[in-house]
């Protein structure tokens, strides 16, 4: 356990390392999604009261999930990097909170797009969506300390700052639809009950969300990595990298 | 399957306006989130192997 955390401390280990779970990562995700993805459109039955719009909860369940869980990571990302001052984490910071921000407004974006045929309205000032539109703003927040704070030793310490203070959002988020009395239903699956749905409407559910995190683990390294490249740019390494596989590297 | 045919497929019960639109954010969604970074390392690679050349140059 403790030579893993010290070789994670090594960018080096972690660039070979990860540049070999990528292709690993980048096939399942496609699979998973690409069949995810027609089993929603085609195959799961309509719902009783939704009709067909129902099939966005295939794009938007996962989608909302892994913008919360992204932060989650990224809020203790930023905890390790603040006590044990490990480069990775910096690393994992600022890779997380772009990917997170797309996944938000991916969320928010088809909640909409759902919303107009199920509720009439695209846009509502209900706990739940304007929670997910305050985890939106705390990315953008991240991402603007990272792009205005030239050293990134002190970039990284604000935004972990940030993402710390922004994980009070995150329990807000899960329990709106308890809490306050909104549009939004509660959630559609729990660890600890037996889907309300049935098997042929929640399997391609599973089957996207393990997709949406593996196509997460996908774009997380592929940036990781460049940042990576950028920050060891003087170290030999990345000088022998530069010079003998260009064309290797490159197809990466 | 859970149409009849394509022209129904398409149309989604009268949502397919909705269910596409939505699918098609998504999908840019996704190929932003690969194509962002891959662009970035080609540029990072061509960037830093013209610096070492240069550097090699004047050295």
């Amino acid at each position: 356990m403790w030579t893993f955390f010290h070789k994670l401390g090594s960018p080096k280990w972690f660039y070979e390392i990860s540049g070999k779970w990528l292709p690993w990562f980048a096939v399942l995700s496609a699979i998973l999604l690409v069949v995810g993805s027609v089993w929603a459109l085609a195959f799961a039955p309509a719902d009783y009261q939704q009709g067909n719009s129902f099939r966005i909860i295939y794009i938007h369940v996962p989608a909302a999930l892994l913008a919360q869980s992204c932060f989650i990571m990224m809020a203790i990302s930023g905890a390790i990097g603040l006590i044990w001052k490990m480069k990775i984490a910096d690393v994992f910071v600022k890779a997380a909170a772009p990917i997170g921000a797309s996944f938000t407004f991916l969320a928010l974006l088809t909640g909409a797009v759902w919303g107009k045929p199920t509720w009439g309205t695209w846009w509502i000032w209900d706990a739940r969506l304007t929670s997910m539109l305050i985890l939106l703003f705390l990315y953008f927040g991240v991402m603007a300390l990272q792009s205005a704070i030239e050293d990134a030793s002190t970039a990284a310490k604000a935004s972990a700052v940030l993402a710390l203070v922004g994980m009070v959002n995150i329990p807000i988020i899960k329990y709106s639809v308890e809490w306050w009395n909104t549009l939004h239903q509660p959630a559609t699956f729990t660890l600890t009950e037996k889907p309300s749905m049935p098997v042929e409407m929640w399997v391609p559910l599973l089957v996207m969300v393990i997709g949406y995190y593996c196509f997460f683990a996908t774009v997380i390294l592929l940036r990781t990595r460049n940042e990576i490249l950028e920050r060891e740019r003087r170290t030999n390494w990345v000088k022998k990298l530069l010079e003998k596989g260009k064309d290797k590297e490159a197809a990466l | 399957m859970n149409f009849e045919n394509f022209s129904d497929f398409l149309a989604m019960g009268g949502h397919g306006l909705y269910v596409w639109m939505a699918y098609g954010v998504a999908l840019i969604v996704f190929v932003a989130n690969v194509a962002g970074p891959v662009l970035k390392k080609k540029d990072i690679l061509k960037k830093h192997a013209q610096r070492l050349k240069r550097e090699k140059m004047t050295s």
